[in-house]
């Protein structure tokens, strides 16, 4: 029984010990949450947000009013009245110059020269890509070299001599004329694109597989292309933006009949003639800018990998 | 299994060299056949546009190319014109602006961003969604924000101060500015996130040395991270850089040009020139000119980033 | 198979990318059979030259036979070699099997010849239960087996392995070191192994090529090369903890050669010298931790005073640092034996065991 006083009393001894010990700070520090450095941080961020999104807001807000109430004046002021006529006027029945048929048209040019131009760049690309990493030869790195300072030239400076080409060879003016011209302007910075990415692979794979025999294009088949799923994505990412938001090859390597969605807009909202109806402006602004937008919401961080990928190495 | 020849024997034979070797030309065969497309473009199109645009631009060319030699000529009546010496002009504002705004206010959000942030992901969203946009629809956004009548100058008014005044598009003083506004809203989100990866891009360490020393974070920026991310700001540059050079789509949207041309650019010049004035030469003179100015960008870079490290 | 002519035999060997030159006029006969170890630090050309050899690079000159047959210019599927990686490299997308069967598939193979192959193939690396796995599902040490077995179903003579178990950790790259040694003895195919570790090389070589910036330092059994190693370089190079180099100079002390350094003598009674050893010439001795005799182990022999410097206990072992006439030399002895710091020695070398170099041309005398 005296053992047991005896243990409370070294209990208590501790207790005593324990009670001074959490006087002292213990734990995690607490954090304010409106410290002035979060004000700051946070303020800061939230005003610069709110610049890059005005513009955006500003869009869909004037294009679903009608055009007395854009004409009443306050831009950012929501709709009173919701309407989605600008939206079927723009896609359906906008002018540029005689055509009355609305967006719709180069929309669908847009997407007849996408499609193929992404489809033939990425498959030119890649595979050149792929030989500039793994096959190299005397002189194929020369050629690189003046592919990537192609990249920095302006394409001002080739385009001229590119016209009496496709004039030469009789698809100027179509849209297989711009195809070409897309492949041969997208191919500098997807070439890179997949030479990085094919060089980083490793290569013991690659000896590997010409060990086990396979060649060329069996190395690029069934080894290369089963490993590349998202370098492709981030091709298709660039490209599709790239080429739907293109304007100057659209406008030079076209014909009113061909044109792509943005130099038909262009053309709607900056025709001098007639009232102008900036309600159907916006919506065929928005319309136009929907396909990239779509692009970037979905891809998310593929789509940054691209540009920085894109960008930093071109 | 008998061999005929045993390798002492094979070995002390006369040794074929490799240099007479007789396939040479198609060894890679199939990589040569690849990269054709490739060889094509960099040597026709690319190499060979150049050289013939450049050519051509010593020549009297006007409807359709014509090889009559003229020297200097059209360059001399480019820097004659005043529309060219306007077009340099903003060139030369919207240039030095939008690479002194560009990075600034790129790497300030960067910085911000890496701060261990809520939402982080949500507001590079916001910042990097006018990238994905075409600088058509940049421009004709922010014609219509810019609108005097009904944009942000007819709201100020509308408010009470009925003397505000603020129609970048409408005044050939301010126009480049409204083009600037429009330009830095659709390109500063690459920029930060560019900046972004090269701060995420840094040693922690760096950081922890930083706040076991005791150095504040501004100062910790400044001296030691700044420096530490020389190479991103070189490639933000050039990048940049070249991308001004070629400015031409925003313009186009945004104001054609005017008022009268007083947001003219090379890039538009060019277009007009070659395509619409039925001036081939002085389009091409001044389209020789923007490769000399991305020549002057470029060059410097390439030769610091490829030819000081590497051989040759 | 008792006959022991050449496998592969590498002529006059060089390769050069542009102004840096990897391998000089390099000549290596291998034989039928044989386990060789091609050892070096990165860079030394020694990956580089097992290249060459699987038809991966293109040496500028020179000639590579394999089995007799001159493949210089051979494609590597069409040389009779498999090879095995560090990184294993199989084909994340295919699973075992398909790994394995590729390079036979690629060559258009019967698939009743295939099945049989893997069957054997797997059966000798026990890696059944993992056929229908994929690569990212496998540990790595069965990654390795199965790019062991990706070599295996080839059916090949010749046996490359580029640094196979250097990105496995301690205890699964012993374990398979001890299975690739009984591969080689089940198989009795020549096997060319490229590695860095020296413990590798020992355990598993017939014959180690030491190389150094392209040129094979030596070319021997284990036991002479690290007994007898030909110069410095390789001495240095082999053993853990390294030999012990003294430099110093040859006199004549009485009619005896000694070897004196900081104006201490040691008897070289007992070297196998290969050259005469004339007073004066300046010399590097050279000898092993473990080739020190210390206090009790001395049977009499020569030996001097020295102080402990630091003791390093690893459990078997016990590596002490003595400072011996101006020198700081290791010891290895018994992980019982203590010394404390401070302490004074006796110890003798065995001058059987030590190696004499030239101190200009470091090779051995």
């Amino acid at each position: 029984m005296a053992n047991v006083s005896i243990l409370n009393a070294t209990g208590a001894a501790i207790d005593a010990v324990r009670t001074e010990v959490a006087a002292g700070p213990r734990g995690k520090r607490p954090k304010k949450v409106l410290s002035g450095r979060n004000i700051m941080v946070y303020g800061t961020l939230g005003l610069a947000a709110l610049y890059y999104l005005l513009p955006l807001y500003v869009m869909v807000v004037t294009s679903l009013k009608g055009m007395p109430e854009v004409r009443l004046g306050n831009i950012f002021s929501p709709p009173m009245e919701i309407t989605f006529e600008p939206w079927v006027k723009a896609w359906a029945q906008a002018c540029t110059g005689l055509n009355c048929d609305g967006l719709s048209r180069g929309f669908w040019n847009s997407v007849r020269i996408l499609v193929p131009s992404v489809i033939v760049s990425i498959a030119v690309a890649s595979v050149s890509g792929y030989a500039l990493a793994n096959w190299r030869f005397k002189g194929s790195e020369l050629f690189f070299s003046v592919l990537i300072i192609g990249a920095f030239i302006p394409y001002q400076v080739m385009i001229y001599p590119l016209v009496i080409i496709l004039r030469e060879i009789g698809i100027y003016g179509s849209l297989t004329g711009l195809v070409i011209v897309h492949t041969i302007f997208g191919m500098p910075i997807l070439t890179l694109l997949f030479r990085n990415y094919f060089a980083g692979l490793p290569e013991e794979l690659f000896k590997a597989a010409r060990i086990d025999g396979a060649g060329f294009w069996q190395i690029y088949g069934r080894i290369m292309l089963p490993m590349s799923l998202p370098i492709f994505v981030v091709a298709i990412i660039i490209q599709v933006t790239g080429i739907w938001n293109d304007f100057l090859f659209g406008v030079v390597f076209t014909r009113p009949d061909t044109y792509p969605m943005t130099v038909q807009l262009n053309n709607i909202v900056n025709s001098v003639q007639g009232v102008k109806e900036y309600n159907v402006n916006m919506a065929a602004t928005l319309l136009t800018g929907a396909v990239p937008l779509i692009v970037y919401f979905v891809s998310g961080r593929l789509f940054v990998r691209g540009i920085a990928a894109g960008a930093v190495k071109g | 299994m008998p061999h005929p020849m045993s390798s002492q024997s094979a070995a002390s034979k006369p040794i074929p060299k490799s240099s007479g070797r007789p396939n040479q030309l198609f060894r890679n065969l199939n990589s040569k056949i690849a990269l054709t497309p490739m060889m094509l473009v960099a040597a026709v199109v690319f190499f060979g546009g150049t050289v013939w645009t450049v050519i051509y631009s010593f020549t009297n060319s006007r409807l359709l190319p014509r090889a009559s030699f003229v020297g200097i000529d059209q360059y001399e009546r480019l820097w004659a014109s005043s529309r060219w010496i306007i077009s340099i002009q903003n060139l030369l504002v919207y240039g030095i602006l939008s690479l002194i705004f560009s990075l600034v206010v790129g790497f300030v959000l960067a910085a911000l961003m890496d701060q261990k942030i809520r939402f982080e992901s949500a507001f590079r969203t916001i910042f990097l969604y006018p990238f994905a946009l075409s600088f058509i629809v940049t421009g004709l956004v922010w014609q219509w924000i810019l609108n005097p009548e009904f944009g942000v100058q007819g709201i100020v008014r509308s408010l009470g101060w009925t003397s505000f005044t603020f129609d970048p598009l409408y005044n050939p003083d301010i126009v480049i500015y409204g083009i600037l506004i429009a330009g830095l809203w659709q390109g500063t989100g690459l920029v930060m996130c560019l900046m972004l990866a090269g701060l995420r891009g840094i040693d922690e360490d760096i950081w922890k040395a930083a706040r076991v020393d005791g150095i504040p974070m501004w100062r910790t920026y400044i001296f030691v991270v700044i420096p530490m991310m020389r190479p991103v700001f070189i490639t933000t540059l050039v990048l940049i850089g070249s991308g001004i050079v070629k400015l031409y789509d925003l313009v186009v949207a945004q104001t054609s040009g005017g008022p009268g041309n007083a947001s003219e650019v090379p890039a538009k010049y060019v277009y007009d020139y070659m395509f619409q004035a039925q001036n081939l030469g002085q389009g091409f003179a001044a389209s020789t000119m923007m490769l000399l100015t991305v020549a002057i960008i470029i060059v410097p870079w390439a030769y610091l980033e490829f030819g000081g490290k590497k051989r040759g | 198979m008792t006959d022991l002519s050449n496998s592969v035999s590498i002529r006059d060997l060089s390769l050069s990318f542009g102004a840096v030159t990897v391998l000089q006029n390099l000549d290596l006969d291998i034989k039928d059979g044989e386990f060789l170890v091609l050892l070096g630090s990165s860079g030394c050309g020694k990956s580089t030259l097992l290249n060459c050899i699987a038809g991966l690079l293109e040496p500028t000159d020179g000639q590579i036979f394999i089995k007799d047959k001159n493949v210089t210019w051979e494609e590597p599927k069409d040389r009779g070699i498999g090879m095995v990686f560090q990184s294993y490299a199989l084909y994340p997308q295919m699973t075992v099997e398909k790994n394995l069967s590729f390079g036979l598939r690629v060559a258009g193979m019967p698939k009743e010849e295939i099945a049989k192959r893997i069957a054997r193939a797997s059966n000798i690396l026990q890696i059944e239960p993992l056929l229908q796995r994929k690569p990212a599902a496998l540990s790595g040490g069965q990654r390795q087996r199965v790019a062991i077995g990706r070599a295996l179903v080839r059916d090949v003579d010749v046996f490359l392995f580029d640094e196979p178990l250097s990105n496995l950790d301690a205890k699964l790259r012993s374990e398979l070191r001890v299975e690739i040694k009984r591969l080689h003895q089940s198989l009795k195919n020549t096997m060319i192994y490229v590695t860095h570790d020296q413990i590798e090389a020992l355990t598993l070589a017939d014959r180690i090529a030491i190389m150094k910036s392209g040129v094979i330092q030596q070319l021997d059994d284990p036991i002479t090369i690290y007994n007898r190693p030909k110069n410095k370089f390789v001495a240095g190079f082999i053993g853990s903890p390294s030999m012990n180099f003294l430099t110093g100079e040859l006199a004549d002390e009485g009619g005896r050669t000694v070897f004196r350094t900081n104006g201490t003598s040691f008897s070289l009674a007992g070297y196998e010298a290969t050259e005469t050893l004339p007073p004066g010439r300046k010399v590097v001795l050279g000898v092993r931790p473990e080739h020190i005799k210390v206090d009790g182990d001395l049977a009499g022999e020569e030996a001097h005073d020295a102080i402990v410097d630091i003791e390093e206990p690893m459990g078997a072992d016990n590596l002490i640092w003595l400072k011996l006439a101006g020198h700081t030399i290791s010891v290895r002895i018994g992980g019982a034996r203590r010394y404390a710091v401070g302490a004074k020695v006796r110890l003798g070398f065995d001058m059987t065991m030590a190696s004499l170099f030239d101190a200009e041309t470091e090779d051995r005398i």
